[in-house]
């Protein structure tokens, strides 16, 4: 009896030990093809860059050289107006949220959060071209933004909400037990120590969408020329990857693959940023 | 000293005897004071009205994308009626708008991209929330894979459809030359290879927090029982976890029918219902993508928009399921 | 005789249908310490913070009855004006934790947007943390973020930010309960100090504390008020059985 069960007892340590083998494996399997993704991209992307590479604009097809520089002035330009247009929407619902953790109407505003979250970005891109582009008879950065600030507006005010209500309501007291106005306890006390929270979920909100191309397929619709008025057609980054990757042209590729990288190293950098900004600005209870 | 706020009960007894200036100075303060104070709360109130109107705006805003949505696809339903959904041709030259080549797409590449993704996205998530959880400092090792994890899962998808595009595409083409099957390269099968790529660091970071969340206690009394850990695992964490590992399931297969450009750079953009997982096809996603700017006719428009309805809805009731049951799970 | 400063009449107090103060009635006078306590759950805490009327921040509260503060009855007036003249200090010590200690003196000013000159920011900030006992502690690290002081410190903090308002009247809700025992000496004697200035009405739910600090004393129990009287009477002499109860420990 004794001498069976020391038997099993080794049969079961070597099926443990070979499922964590196995486990390991599967793993380091997975994220072999990843990791060369990411390592093709950054060896493909940065045999394109170079000086001219940021500031020229795109040459007609069949010469080489141009660069990208529309696409980027573009993307920063959507990227900017979009975070403006979420910013007050998101926080504020965000706020109204956080002070109605019960209420029929709170929950239902967070039921409509949850639906933005899991909206495919192609419908969204319909949506905004339905309101904006048609009305306005042509395709528009200003549309593009919209349509990226839907997207933005679910991961802004969830993420704020979290970090608001954690603010403890004694703080909250001290303020309004000192004769300070309702608004001024929410905007000079409650904003100000929820800042790292808030500020990161407004960073990563832009990661996401800094990347999306289906919602600026028919909004922005993309420019050859560089271009700064937002009612005109603007390129940006992942449309240039996009209409360049699927053309046969060479020097095309190439500048889409420095494209993806530049895109890469800004959601990185914004990624950085969040993480330096919530250990450095956070304010402890 | 700098004057006092309000005037101070002792002070009041002595302002009694003072002149009539410092008395019509005091009136003046609490005047100041008062109307200050009246506006505070008028502020207050236009405050909390624009908490609530933001509020209301995001409510309004899923109202307005939905009947979008429904009135758009008037037109195609007037011209097509229930047939769109069971219809094999989809044909813009004779206006004849069948969906049934999308609907067939879109879940033949998720439910194969979800199939193939399955037992990697389990390890990952097995590895990363059970044997290197966070917190523990156990190794430095799965400190990085969790970041890698993390940031692949913020690739766009744009560029994963690049990379199979001249990567992928290739490789199956080439295997497809090997299997003798007409080697187009792009089709179902890539297409479901690359959201397989797409839905693992999602699913895997859904999956970790999930075995996390598995209470110490159980597996404490397990081992204290004599378990390894293998046993633990199958007995005690995987059981427990099942549900929610059923809705992380859920939300990376919502997440999966709503990918874009990464189908739509390798499915071969055919409209065509696919013979086997070796044709080219269309999703839902990718053929709004590709038609929806060239859609000339009112009632084509309005098709593509009928089918962005069903993906709406589908999409979104997948994933409300999945929040909901995951919700459940974690309390 | 000067008008009392608080007079309390027929004052109820409910959350929801639950009534947790029954028919107040009390008058409290000038530069005196009065202690409120009772078993927990009588409601002296909840009628402390309808002085400052912080009760109708919980939904479902609702009052009936007067309280008259220095002769104006405070649901007549604006909340906001009567927190600025009724100054509080909470349990747990809770200084604003982005604002240094300099700031959260003056946080009553500083957060309503009063323009003070320098001059007059820095007598207020030395007058209030000197009736506080915490200047000479502080007076070089002003600069230096609330939340690093020591709790008994930190209490002080609060004290100073509220009696930097000049309150007429100065709750304290158990200010010395989160506290450790020399911390809490400390601020007892304080309130000795500040009573030459300030009237201030302290919940506690030690009675040796109310014993120790306070001029009157008011015993709570089941949202009544039962007995009002100094001190000293009430604790070698109470009126009532359940007073007298309370006191030798029948229950607590």
């Amino acid at each position: 009896m004794h001498l069976n069960s020391i038997k099993h007892l080794r049969r079961r340590q070597l099926i443990s030990a070979s499922i964590r083998g196995t486990v390991l494996f599967f793993t380091v399997l997975t994220l072999l093809p990843l990791v060369y993704i990411l390592i093709y991209i950054i060896k493909q992307g940065i045999g394109a860059i170079n000086w001219s590479f940021f500031t020229q604009l795109p040459r007609p097809v069949g010469e080489t050289g141009g660069g990208i520089a529309n696409a980027l002035v573009g993307s920063l330009i959507i990227v900017g107006l979009a975070t403006l247009l979420a910013i007050p929407i998101g926080i504020f619902s965000a706020l109204y949220l956080s002070e109605h953790p019960q209420g029929r109407l709170a929950g239902m505003i967070r039921f409509c959060v949850e639906v933005l979250t899991g909206i495919p970005s192609i419908v969204v891109g319909i949506v905004a071209y339905d309101w904006l582009v048609k009305p306005m008879g042509s395709f528009s950065a200003f549309s593009g933004s919209v349509a990226l600030s839907i997207m933005m507006l679910p991961i802004m005010i969830r993420s704020a909400e979290e970090t608001l209500k954690r603010f403890p309501t004694h703080l909250r007291e001290a303020s309004l037990a000192l004769g300070v106005p309702y608004y001024k306890t929410i905007l000079q006390v409650l904003l100000p120590c929820s800042l790292s929270g808030v500020l990161s979920g407004i960073i990563l909100s832009v990661a996401r969408i800094v990347g999306e191309t289906a919602p600026l397929l028919f909004t922005a619709f993309g420019n050859p020329y560089l271009s700064f008025h937002i009612f005109h057609p603007m390129h940006s980054l992942p449309l240039l990857i996009y209409n360049y990757a699927i053309s046969p042209y060479d020097s095309w590729h190439q500048l889409a693959w420095g494209a993806a990288l530049v895109l890469l190293c800004w959601i990185l950098l914004l990624n950085i940023l969040t993480r330096m900004i919530i250990r450095k600005w956070s304010v402890r209870y | 000293m700098p004057e006092p706020l309000l005037t101070h009960t002792s002070d009041k007894q002595l302002s009694s005897a003072s002149s009539s200036a410092e008395a019509s100075r005091s009136d003046s303060r609490s005047r100041r004071l008062a109307s200050r104070i009246s506006h505070a709360e008028r502020k207050d109130q236009l405050f909390r009205q624009a908490l609530l109107i933001a509020g209301l705006i995001v409510l309004c805003l899923v109202i307005a994308i939905f009947l979008t949505l429904i009135v758009g696809s008037i037109p195609s339903f007037r011209a097509t009626g229930i047939h769109f959904f069971w219809g094999k041709v989809w044909d813009p030259v004779t206006e004849v708008f069948g969906a049934l080549p999308f609907l067939a797409g879109t879940l033949l590449t998720s439910f194969l991209a979800l199939f193939i993704s399955l037992p990697f996205s389990l390890s990952i998530a097995i590895f990363l929330g059970e044997y290197f959880p966070p917190g523990k400092g156990k190794n430095y090792i799965a400190g990085v894979i969790r970041e890698a994890v993390e940031l692949i899962a913020g690739i766009p998808s744009v560029i994963y459809g690049f990379w199979g595009l001249f990567v992928l595409v290739p490789l199956v083409r080439q295997l497809e030359m090997k299997w003798n099957v007409l080697p187009y390269g792009v089709g179902i099968l890539t297409a479901s290879l690359i959201l397989a790529l797409m839905i693992i660091p999602y699913a895997a970071s859904l999956g970790r927090e999930i075995i996390n969340m598995v209470p110490a206690e159980l597996k404490e009394a397990a081992y204290s029982l004599g378990a390894t850990r293998w046993e633990v695992i199958r007995h005690v964490v995987l059981p427990y976890a099942r549900t929610g590992i059923f809705a992380g399931i859920l939300l990376s297969l919502g997440r999966a029918l709503g990918e874009t450009m990464a189908v739509t750079m390798v499915i071969g953009n055919t409209s065509v219902l696919p013979k086997n997982i070796f044709s080219p096809g269309n999703t839902l996603a990718s053929v709004i993508a590709n038609e929806f700017t060239e859609a000339a006719s009112k009632v084509y428009l309005s098709a593509l928009i009928e089918l962005g309805l069903v993906l709406f809805l589908v999409t979104t009731i997948i994933h409300l399921i999945g929040k909901r049951i995951i919700k459940q799970f974690s309390t | 005789m000067e008008r009392p400063i608080l007079e309390v009449k027929h004052f109820h107090a409910w959350f929801g249908t639950h009534e947790v103060v029954k028919d107040v009635n009390l008058t409290l006078h000038r530069n005196e310490v009065i202690a409120v306590m009772g078993p927990s759950g009588c409601g002296k805490t909840t009628f402390l913070r309808c002085i400052n009327r912080m009760h109708e921040l919980t939904p479902e509260a609702r009052t009936e009855g007067q309280i008259l503060l220095e002769g104006e009855d405070i649901y007549r007036m604006s909340p906001i004006m009567l927190r600025l003249r009724v100054g509080m200090v909470f349990q747990r010590p809770n200084p604003f934790p982005h604002m240094t200690i300099y700031e959260n003196v003056l946080a009553g000013y500083l957060l309503n947007n009063i323009k003070l000159s320098r001059s007059d920011k820095d007598a207020i900030v030395e007058d209030a943390l000197r009736k506080a006992a915490l200047w000479e502690e502080v007076k070089n690290n002003l600069k230096k973020k609330g939340t690093f002081l020591s709790g008994g410190q930190q209490q002080r903090l609060c004290i100073a930010r509220a009696i930097a308002m000049k309150p007429d009247l100065l709750l304290l809700d158990e200010p010395t309960s989160a506290l450790d025992p020399i911390s809490t000496a400390g601020i007892e004697e304080l309130l000795q100090e500040l009573k030459k200035n300030y009237t201030l009405i302290i919940v506690t739910h030690n009675m040796q504390q109310a014993a120790r600090v306070s001029d009157e004393t008011a015993f709570f129990y089941m949202g009544e008020l039962v007995e009002f009287a100094p001190t000293r009477q009430l604790f070698t002499a109470p009126k009532d059985q359940r007073t007298q109860n309370y006191i030798t420990g029948r229950f607590s």
